[in-house]
Order: C-alpha cells, then structure tokens, then sequence
C-alpha cells in the first residue's frame, strides 16, 4: 500500500535513511543494585536497499537491539529515528520475523499469514489477494489450511516471512531466523530469501538480520556490524564486497569470514599470573573478579585441548576450521576458547588457537595431575573460585551459604548470568575437589569436613 | 498431509455454510426434535422458576421414577447456568487480575483463601443472601441454588485463567504487538486462545465439585423454613428422609447417565478441540480419537453451519479495532509520583485492613467466647485426624493398584478414563447406602463415618498415580530389570520416588477434597435417624440446619485456616521438594 511497485522500492530509495539508532543505550534495571548495561551507546543507520547483518555473541544485547529498532522497546537513553521521526512504539513499515517463528497454534497457516492484515482493518478479497499472494511468493501454495504443529520447522519459518511480507514493510528484521533450523534447511531458505531480494521480488526496502552464524552473515549482508559483549556495542562495521550470490567456497569468501573470526577473538588482554603476583593490577582486579563465565562443562574443555593437541592440529588450529571438523557452532565455539584463555591452557589469535605450555601440560597428565593442574589454575584465574575457597577455610564449620556470593555476582550482572556463573564455576570445582555444593542446602562445603 | 489425521476444525471441510434444505438429513430432522422437545422443558422451568413460593410444608417432590428425567433435567439447567456465571466471573476477574499490578496484589491472595473455604461453607451465606433478595419468589431459590454451585466452581477457573493470562509466550506477544493488534483484538486473538486449554480442563473439574454441591443446594433451609426446588438432589433428599432406598438408587443411575452425557456430549468433544490451542509445538503421539459427537457436528449441516456462525461470529468481535495499539511507549512516571501513589495505594489497603479487623474483633468478641474458639479448633483436629487416616488408608490401597493400572499403557488409558468418570461423581449420592448400612449393623458412626469423606476424594490420588506411572521413563524400568531390582528395593527405589510429585498432587486435592466432605459426611441423616462423628464438619452442618450463621462463619473460618495452614506448612514444602529432587524430565 505504501509502495507502488517493488522495483522502484530498491532503486529509488538508494541512500535515504529508512530507520536510524542514536546513541541508544539500554540498561537492565534491579531493583536495588545498580543498573546493569545491556547496549552501550549504538548507533547506526539503515538505508533503503541494504540488508544489514547484526553478528555477536548470544547476550551481546543484539536481539534488544532489534527489539528496539521495531518498536517493541522503548531504549533507556538515545533515541530511534523511523523515516525522520521519533519511533514511539510498533511502527507501521516495520514487520518481524521470530527465531522461534511465534506463530499462533490455534490459527491455520492462512490466519497466521492474515494477522497482520486483520489488524489494519484489510479484508475481503483485498485480504484474500495479498495473501495468497504471500504465501505464493515464499512457497506455501498448498499449505494454506494446515496447522502449524503439522508443518517443518523450514516450513513454519516460511509461514513466518510470509507473514511479515505481506504487509509490505519497508523494513523486514529478522531475529536469528535460520537457526532454530538444521543446517540443510537453513541454507535451502536461506538461498531462497537472497534469491527473492536479488531479483527484487521482495516487497521490502531493507532487511536487518540478527545473527550470531559468521557464514550466514557473510552468505546475506552488504554491511555487517560486530557486536562486542558485555556491554553490547558496536565494535566494528564491515562492508562486504561480494555480489549475490556468493560462493562460500570462493578464497576471498573464506579470507573475509576469517577476518571476522579474528575480529571477534581480539579480546582485552587477560591479566597473567604475573601481574596478579606483582600485585600491580590489584585495584583493576575488583572488577573482573565476577565476570561472567559461560555454560562451559569440563567434559568440552578436556575434549578441546586433546582435540587440539592430537597430531593433525599439534597444538594450533584455525578457528573456522576446528569449528567445522569438531561441529560446534559459534556460541559453542568461542565460550570454550575463552573459557581455556581464562584458565591459562590455551591462547586466541588471530582467529586461530593455540594451547600454552599449562594446556599441553594438562593434556599429557593422569586424572589426578589434571585435576591439580586445573584447581591451580583455577585458584589463580578465577577470583571467585578464590574467594569461595577463602571463606571455607577461614570458616570452623568450612561450609558457606551460596547466597553471599550470589549476591555479590548480582552487583555485576543480571540474575540468570549470576546463575549461570555459580552453575560453572560449581562444575569446574567439582573437576577440580576444591569444593563441592550442596543444592538442597544452597551452600559450599569442604568435603573433607564432612569425613572428618 | 492433513489426511492421516482426523481433521478436528469445525470450518475447513467446506467453506460454504449456505444450507439448501433438501440437504437436510435425518441427523438434522432427529435434532430439530430434539431441540423442540428441550426448549419446551426449558420454559417450563423457566415460568416455575417465576411462580411464588408454594407453600413449604407442601413437598412438591413424587419419589416416583416417572418424575426424575424431568428432576434431572432441572438439575442440569442448574448446573449449565452456574457453569455460564463461573465463566463469566473467570473472564472478569482473571483478567482484571492478569491486566493490573495492583488488582493482582488483593485479587490473588483472596482466590487462595476462597478455594480453601469449604465450598459447603458458602451454602448458608449465598441462601441467606438470594433468599432476602427476593422474599418468598422461587427465583430467589433458584438464584441461591446457582450461587451455590458457582462457588464449587468459579475459583480454579479463575485461577486457571489468570495463571495462563500470566504465562502467554514472549514471542507470540510481541508478534501481536508487532503487527499493531489493539488491546482488545490482543485479548480475544492471542490471550483468551492461550487460555482454553485450561478452562476447558478447569471446567471438567470445576463440574466435579458442581455435582456434589448440587445434591445440597435444592433443599435450602432458612431458620425454620424449608424450600425445596425440583431436582435430583432434592429427589434424593426426599427419599432419605422417607427412608426409600429404591429411590435413591434410582437417583444414582440418573445421576450417573447425565455425567456420561455431559462427558459425552460437552467435555470430550471440548478437550479434542482445546488440545489445538495448546502451546506445546511438538507432535501429540498419543492418539487422540475423533469423539462421536465432532464427528456429529461436522457431518450435521444445522450444527456445523451454526457452531460456523457462532465461530466467524466470535472471530468479527475479536477482530473489531477497540482498544489502543499496544505497545504505545507510556509517559514513565518518575519515580516520586510512582513512590507516591504506591504510598497511598498500601496507605487505603492497609486502613481498610485494620477497619476490618476492628469489625472482626468486635464481632469474634461478642459472639463468641473463648471456650467456644477453643472447642471449635479441638473439633478440628479431629476431624484432621480423620483426614490424614483416610488419606493414609487410601494411599495404601490405591498407590499399588494406581502402579499396577499405569505399567501398561493401554491398561492405563483405560483405566484414567473410568477413574475420571468416578471422580466427577458425586460421592455423596452414596452416603444414604452406607448410613443404611451402619444403622442396621449398629456400627460406631465416629470411626464407620469417616471412610465416606474419601468416597469421593480417593480418585484424585488414583488418578495421578496412574499418570505418574504411565509417564515413568520405561529406560528407567529397563535399569529396574536389567540389574534384576526386584520386591521391596524395586518400590523403594525406582517406582516410589519416580512417583512422588505426581502422588503429592493427587493427595494435596484429596486432602482438600476430604475437609469438603467432612461437612457432609461427619452427620449423616436416614429417616428420623441422624448418625453424628464428633468433628468440625459435624459441628459446621450443624450449623447450617440450625440456621446459626454465626457459628457456621466461625466453624468454616476455623476449617479454611486449617487447610491454609496445612497447604503452608506440609504440602507446599513437600511439592517444592518433589519438584526440585525427583521430578523427571
């Protein structure tokens, strides 16, 4: 309704701002502690005929990112610019597709596809056309009456898009639509939207695509934005430089999203042993000292730097390459290597790892060496491995209740990373037999108390 | 792809509804009497409803069999227009609550103390009320017999409803705010389908509870006037104190045909249709049978064109734009006007706490003494003695038969299906049987009175042990078998804990169901003959015959905090341990 015809959408639209994000910033509010911030001051703007990518790590804020982009959420600070004006709620030209497809159970495929016509006051046969002419245009011609539990993943998505496109938006975003989906479905809808973008059959003027695949990034977006964690902003913007559609086997294909893979494993420096002896960085130390840690079992980690130091790898592989030989994705991935980085058994450079004298050391020893090696490390790397066992000692009955600290990791984070964190770091002293929890008690204790 | 499957949609087969009357079959002819033949009864109902009170000590009741279709159907009109107010009020109240914070803060609380006052308690209050409204109209018997089938039912629908308001997905919500649907399309497009799963089961339920309400709510008894509205319950009234045991059989098999055909007709055909709103997106295994009466609606053109129009009906008014566009920013208060008006909103609340509890006081001290308080409470540890021994005796039988029932599946299937049936019965159409039996054995009421508070409460342990079972990991009895755990150790370590938080619900609505009972099982009446046990159930029916709504308020007081303190203290406690330890995912 707001575009004549869908070719002019994309030409003559080259270079005017669609939507446009400044200094937006978003923080979680608690109750009591501080704010928490999730996005720090990002800014972007999108043009008309440009599909953006917006790649990071789960829980870099890119999703409330996209949340806030359509409307959904009002930022805490900055402001949304929607076509020059300020956005102040769900805007008309925006339309969403959702990771997990949220389509409604209890409507068919052909209500789910009409919803959003509904509600504009659009029926009758100006209904019926549009519609049919959505789901015609993703391939859902024949699906129209079943249910959605009836249908594929794949084909639940496609009742998604169909849904958001037959609004017409001027901007589609997209929220990790592909990775809900296996690998071959993914990539056989994957093809199909960039085809349709390229012979511009989409009736859209831009998209916004939030993913967290580097490849998928790569395979879609003329402009790609890294999100860094913790808080989330914008740490670099690319432009990509190849014409739809790409090969993912063409070299310059696999030097770019070897880039990026470096891109996004240049961390700060971790403070070393070293600096912690010297006691130099004693005042910087408060802060990382309850840093979050990822979901990372020791299983992962043992099985990463013997993966790594078996003959093929000797000790150094190519981050996208041992992503693929070992299966993992990108938030499987990088979580480990950091986790081992953190632990001192292994190094990221450059967007490849290599395991430091510690993790080759580890590799070579028996259970209970390795068990040494890691509650050293983690006694050293981890302050509030430290802290826990500090406590339990100091203490006659060597047990503590697990609130304290909890408490004290929700000075810094939100709740479910606090969670989180104590749930790893529970694993990791487990591995370790430096402490051991009791869940129904909620409390560390020294197992050697309890056998005294 | 669809056809594998019975297709449950009351609108895909054909689209058009237009209906050319040669079409008409002898499903639609046999209907057309049918409805013909209710409405004509319905009326009759109606216009009696409207005539004065006859005289009370004229009763209208023939124990005659000829007479009880006509008594049964009055009852089920009775239980459809409690049903529709339960509806109603849930609509109302879990939506007020889900919508506001503050609505929420008093609303919540009061549904928890509501459905832990013993729906028999209500019984003198909802009389006394609808009674005064219209003095000396039978409307005003009638309205007070609804009211009090309401109150069996409205609280866990409600509670239900809010529960599901509360728990509607992230995504799906902000799909609906996305696409710019107004808070009333919202509420009838994504809110209320989240919630039929849940009504539909909640009503099942709530109708169990209506039907042993029922058999009370016909004989209202006022100070020392007796009213008596035509009905199975005032049926079965009759024919105990005319001591014919006969007619009170012949009560129970008419009770028992209309549950099979409530089921049969209503709630089967409704859990089919819900289990399309469900949210769960993974593929239901268990086969769900097309019941007779879809399979009806779908091949009947009158029904299915207007069950058609009611739907699209339905769709027009969720459809209509009322409302704002949701997910408009709002102006955020700061945070003083915000601390403000919290201030004076706790400020009012907490005023009329304490004019309550003036009034309370005032009146505690000058009805009662503290004797009588001390007395009332004594009878209610009896009457919790009775409660947990039945509870325990109960256990013991029904867990190794509930075990047993549930290791197959098809047995189970089976099984839950009868008990469900069992459940929706009201037990106390029994009692009659046993007091004839305890009277002519001269047996002691305090100890043979007690099994009947479980007549109707011990299929909720049944049943939940069944499910439990049922859904017990079967790799985790191929462990049991394969290291040969057998006997004593096989219970005590594989299918006892595997249980137990299925266990603790079924004895957590048992025990409820039990304290319910009490009030109607601790006195029982044949003839000119009234067996009584000591306990607080006694003490509260005796109440109530006597008129004495003081003593009944305290008694029920006395017995809804007993089961507040017992959900606190014991069952509340337990479940949160069953569901942290030993729940399977």
């Amino acid at each position: 309704m707001t575009s004549p015809s869908l070719a002019d959408n994309q030409t003559a639209g080259q270079a005017t701002a669609l939507v446009e994000a400044r200094h937006v910033s978003q923080s979680y509010h608690k109750d009591s502690a501080v704010d928490l911030l999730v996005l720090d001051d990002v800014n972007l703007t999108l043009n008309a005929g440009e599909i953006v990518g917006l790649l990071g790590r789960s829980g870099s804020g890119k999703s409330t990112f996209l949340r806030i982009l359509a409307g959904l959420l009002s930022p805490s600070s900055g402001e949304v610019l929607w076509k020059g004006n300020s956005l102040k709620g769900p805007a008309d030209g925006v339309a969403m597709v959702f990771q997990s497809f949220a389509l409604f159970p209890w409507m068919t495929v052909e209500e789910n596809v009409a919803l959003g016509l509904e509600a504009k006051g659009i029926t009758g046969e100006e209904r019926d056309r549009r519609v049919e002419n959505a789901i015609d245009l993703i391939g859902l011609g024949g699906y129209e009456n079943a249910w959605p539990k009836e249908l594929s993943g794949g084909m639940q998505q496609r009742v998604g898009l169909a849904r958001a496109l037959v609004v017409q938006p001027d901007l589609l975003l997209m929220d990790e639509p592909f990775s809900a989906l296996d690998v071959l479905t993914a990539e056989n809808l994957r093809t199909d939207l960039v085809e349709l973008w390229s012979e511009k059959k989409l009736p859209v003027q831009a998209m916004l695509v939030v993913t967290h695949n580097i490849e998928e990034a790569v395979l879609i977006c003329d402009r790609i934005m890294i999100f860094s964690s913790n808080p989330g902003r914008i740490a670099h913007a690319l432009t990509v430089p190849f014409a739809h559609p790409r090969d993912r086997e063409d070299p310059a294909f696999r030097q770019f999203v070897d880039h990026i893979y470096a891109l996004m494993t240049q961390r700060a420096p971790i403070i070393s042993e070293a600096d912690l002896a010297v006691g130099v960085k004693q005042a910087a130390q408060a802060a990382p000292s309850f840093m979050a840690l990822p979901m990372v079992s020791i299983t992962m980690m043992i099985g990463m730097m013997e993966a790594l130091a078996a003959p093929p790898l000797n000790g150094r592989a190519d981050l996208p390459m041992l992503a693929e030989k070992l299966q993992l994705e990108l938030d499987d991935l990088f979580p480990l290597g950091e986790s081992l980085e953190l632990l001192g058994l292994a190094e990221l450079e450059d967007g490849d790892i290599l395991l430091t004298n510690e993790g080759v050391h580890f590799v070579l020893s028996d259970l209970d060496e390795r068990k040494a090696i890691m509650s050293h490390a983690l006694l050293h790397h981890v302050p509030l491995v430290k802290m826990i066992c500090t406590v339990l000692d100091e203490r006659p009955s060597h047990s503590a209740n697990a609130d304290r600290f909890r408490d004290a990791l929700e000075e810094a984070m939100s709740p479910d990373y606090a969670r989180q964190t104590l749930q790893t770091v529970i694993g990791w002293a487990r591995f370790a037999e430096l402490f051991d929890f009791d869940e129904e008690g909620d409390r560390f204790y020294l197992e050697e108390a309890i056998s005294e | 792809m669809t056809a594998a499957r019975p297709d449950f949609s009351l609108s895909s087969q054909n689209p058009s509804t237009r209906l050319p009357l040669r079409h008409l079959n002898t499903a639609d002819a046999f209907l057309l009497i049918c409805v013909v033949g209710l409405a004509v009864l319905a009326g009759n109902s109606v216009r009696h409803m409207l005539a004065p009170l006859a005289a009370p000590a004229q009763a209208p009741i023939h124990l005659d069999i000829l007479y009880l279709p006509g008594y049964a159907l009055r009852t089920t009109l009775r239980m459809f227009a409690a049903l529709g107010l339960s509806l109603v009020f849930t609509f109302l109240y879990a939506t007020l609550a889900a919508k506001s914070r503050r609505a929420a803060q008093i609303l919540v609380p009061l549904l928890d103390i509501l459905q832990s006052i013993p729906i028999l308690g209500f019984l003198s209050f909802t009389v006394t009320f609808f009674l005064g409204l219209f003095p000396g109209q039978v409307l005003g018997a009638e309205l007070a017999a609804i009211f009090t089938i309401f109150t069996s039912q409205a609280w866990n629908m409600a509670f239900g409803m809010y529960q599901s308001l509360r728990s509607v997905p992230t995504e799906l919500e902000e799909a609906a705010r996305g696409f710019g649907l107004t808070a009333w399309q919202k509420f009838w497009r994504l809110e209320v389908p989240c919630a039929v799963p849940s009504l539909v089961w909640n009503s099942m339920m709530s109708m169990a509870g209506g039907w042993f309400m029922v058999v009370y709510s016909e004989t209202l008894t006022v100070g020392n006037t007796q009213i008596i509205l035509p009905g199975i319950g005032s049926y079965v009234g009759v024919a105990i104190s005319q001591q014919n045991i006969g007619a009170v059989l012949a009560a129970i098999l008419a009770m028992m045909a209309i549950i099979l055909a409530y089921d049969q007709v209503l709630f089967r055909p409704l859990t089919v249709w819900a289990s399309r709103f469900r949210l769960e997106t993974t593929v239901q295994d268990e086969a769900l049978a097309e019941p007779w009466v879809l399979r009806l609606l779908r091949r009947t053109r009158v029904l299915r064109a207007s069950i058609n129009l009611f739907l699209s009906f339905m769709r027009k008014i969720g459809s209509l734009p009322l409302g704002r566009r949701q997910g408009r920013f709002q102006p955020s208060q700061t945070t003083v006007s915000k601390r403000l008006s919290d201030g004076l909103w706790w400020g009012a609340l907490g005023l009329i706490f304490l004019c309550a509890l003036e009034q309370a006081w005032v009146y505690g001290s000058s009805a009662y003494t503290l004797g009588q308080i001390g007395h009332v409470v004594v009878l209610g540890f009896y009457t919790l003695l009775r409660v947990v021994s039945m509870l325990c005796v109960a256990s013991l039988i029904w867990v190794p038969v509930g075990v047993w029932l549930g290791l197959k599946p098809v047995r189970a299937h089976r099984a839950q299906l009868i008990v469900q049936y069992c459940a929706a019965f009201p037990a106390n159409l029994f009692f009659p049987v046993f007091v004839g039996g305890i009277i002519y054995f001269h047996l002691a009421p305090d100890i043979w009175l007690t099994p009947l508070m479980m007549l109707g409460a011990q299929w909720y342990i049944l049943f939940n042990v069944i499910g439990g079972t049922s859904s017990f990991p079967p790799n985790l009895l191929e462990v049991g078998e394969n290291f040969e755990v057998k006997g004593l150790l096989w219970w005590r370590k594989i299918i006892l804990p595997g249980i137990t938080p299925y266990y603790l619900t079924g004895a957590l609505a048992a025990s409820g169901g039990a304290w319910n009972a009490a009030i109607a099982s601790e006195v029982a009446q044949w003839g000119n003959v009234t067996l009584k046990a000591h306990g607080l159930g006694a003490y509260i029916a005796q109440a109530t015959t006597e008129g004495d709504i003081s003593e009944v308020a305290l008694g029920v007081v006395v017995m809804a905090l007993f089961v507040l303190i017992l959900n606190w203290l014991v069952w509340r406690p337990l479940s949160d341990y069953a569901h942290r330890r030993l729940k399977l995912t």
